[in-house]
């Protein structure tokens, strides 16, 4: 049983260094000199992939345990949420620091005029409860309102994915990667919802077999 | 991997990035005269890996008196949907685009259609260096050395009738040699047009090379157009016809997004993109903590080209 804490110990230590490589790496890069030509764009456009990025494998957990009765997904699932708030906070810095210099008169030129600029505020706004309410103590103290409160994350990842989409010119390819994948794991969610009360497919460990082979 | 020797441009002319790079240091060493005598040592062979074959081209006295923007920056860059969407994908995907043989067909409204081989347009057209700042549409901008000619005069020798109204331009279509083409981003092959008084302004040219090099494939080669008070996607690159037309062109980016590209397209700080504002620029080059540029009424070119649009109305002629 101990031996068996202490592997959950190293796996999370060493899921939370992966976690936080990319921003090590854009932490490098900036010191380096290696952005590119266009650097602010660089740092800005990466933080928001590696937030779309967590926000959907943090969405992954529950459709795991849906599809293949698995549980040791939720272990990280609080980790990854805060991650998706970590980048967020990174891009949106990135934008207010950077791209608009801390200057009043350019966030109240530039931001009102992009839509997008607007929706990915919104959903920064309805990330910061629950990055607030992520520790154990807020969990026990809202009870079931803690679960309801945290439905908010559907609405936070389709305003996080049109943002993407509203902001390319005219190549929709890669934010309709994400529409794709955040459809898919919404949509698992939903068929299970109108199926039953959220128990897994009676066939999990079959399909499980099936695609991972026997464990 | 198989290297296409391209007939006209020897090997020996095609640049490395490292060796330019180290080049780039060791002119500067020099030019300073810190390690004089170590440079003029190398002088040779710097001159024999790059030669700036359009060196003596005079320098215009339209050009911006502003230091360009550095050789590697601009050559990495930029939008060239052709060869990709991203703005690296052009220089990673062009280094075997085949520029020669290459022509240029004139038709449409002038008395003298024809075709025109680009060895003709080197050696007959007037090359100057004319340094402009590109203002892309996404609010960033840089300032190249071009090397290129009047398209004006060009048009000239073809002589357009009294009904050529505008002027239509087409790039290579080429999917096999364009990977960006065989996705339909855009309705390929891309088409520009000017209004033809914009054509014959003395300040718009076809340029045929950047910082006294040959274009570089990733920004055009061998032919493009440069229209400075423009945004950056009336520009287009790798040009095999002209057409000048009684008709207002359908351009390319016009077609694909109508309330967001129009067929002007003037550097206007005063009307937004529906998407962003454009009052600002980023600068290309620049570090993380360069504030943006403000952004100037026909990328300041008021004086020479504002009268080309008096009476109108450019929030709803964009």
């Amino acid at each position: 049983m101990k031996q068996n804490q202490i592997f959950w110990v190293v796996v999370k230590i060493l899921v939370f260094i992966t976690a936080l490589s990319p921003f090590a790496w854009m932490v490098w890069d900036t010191v380096q000199d290696k952005l590119g030509p266009d650097p602010i764009e660089t740092l800005h456009f990466r933080s928001g992939d590696w937030t779309l990025r967590f926000l959907m494998l943090t969405l992954t957990c529950t459709p795991l345990k849906l599809l293949f009765n698995w549980n040791f997904q939720h272990r990280f699932r609080r980790m990854l949420g805060l991650f998706t708030f970590f980048y967020a906070t990174v891009h949106l810095s990135v934008y207010l620091a950077l791209d608009l210099s801390f200057s009043w008169e350019q966030m109240v030129d530039e931001i009102p005029d992009s839509p997008y600029v607007l929706v990915g505020l919104a959903a920064y706004i309805l990330l910061l409860p629950l990055a607030l309410t992520s520790t154990r103590k807020m969990v026990q103290r809202l009870g079931r309102n803690w679960k309801k409160l945290h439905r908010l994350i559907y609405v936070i990842a389709v305003l996080g994915v049109i943002h993407f989409l509203w902001l390319v010119k005219e190549d929709l390819r890669e934010p309709l990667i994400y529409a794709a994948v955040l459809t898919f794991l919404l949509g698992t969610r939903m068929v299970f919802a109108i199926r039953s009360k959220n128990t897994p497919l009676r066939f999990a460990p079959a399909l499980r077999n099936l695609l991972f082979g026997k464990a | 991997m198989l290297i296409k020797i391209k007939p006209e441009l020897g090997e020996s002319e095609v640049t490395d990035r490292k060796m330019f790079n180290q080049r780039r240091r060791l002119i500067k060493a020099a030019a300073g005269s810190v390690v004089a005598d170590f440079g003029m040592g190398l002088a040779p062979h710097i001159a024999a890996a790059e030669p700036k074959i359009f060196s003596s081209a005079p320098k215009s006295s339209l050009s911006l008196g502003e230091e360009p923007t550095d050789y590697d920056d601009v050559i990495s860059y930029n939008n060239f949907y052709e060869f990709g969407t991203g703005k690296g994908d052009p220089a990673r995907n062009s280094q075997n685009f085949k520029t020669r043989p290459w022509t240029v067909s004139v038709e449409g409204e002038v008395a003298k259609p024809g075709t025109i081989d680009m060895e003709t347009i080197l050696k007959t057209q007037n090359l100057e260096e004319r340094i402009y700042r590109l203002r892309c549409v996404e609010a960033w901008s840089m300032v190249v050395p071009w090397v290129g000619f009047s398209l004006g005069q060009l048009i000239q020798q073809f002589e357009p009738t009294s009904r050529a109204k505008f002027v239509e331009f087409t790039t290579l279509h080429d999917p096999e040699q364009m990977p960006g083409q065989r996705v339909s981003v855009l309705n390929w092959p891309y088409v520009e047009g000017l209004r033809i008084d914009e054509a014959v302004h003395p300040l718009t040219i076809l340029a045929v090379g950047l910082y006294g090099e040959i274009l570089p494939n990733q920004n055009g080669a061998p032919l493009r157009l440069v229209v400075p008070w423009k945004y950056g996607f009336k520009s287009i690159k790798s040009i095999v016809k002209i057409r000048l037309t009684e008709q207002m062109p359908r351009t390319a980016w016009n077609v694909a997004g109508p309330n967001e590209y129009g067929f002007y397209a003037n550097v206007n700080p005063s009307v937004d993109h529906p998407r962003w504002s454009q009052k600002r620029e980023r600068i290309i080059g620049g570090g993380i903590f360069t504030p943006k540029r403000k952004t100037e009424m026909f990328n300041g070119y008021t004086e020479q080209v504002g009268h080309l649009y008096a009476g109108m109305d450019l929030s709803k002629f964009y």
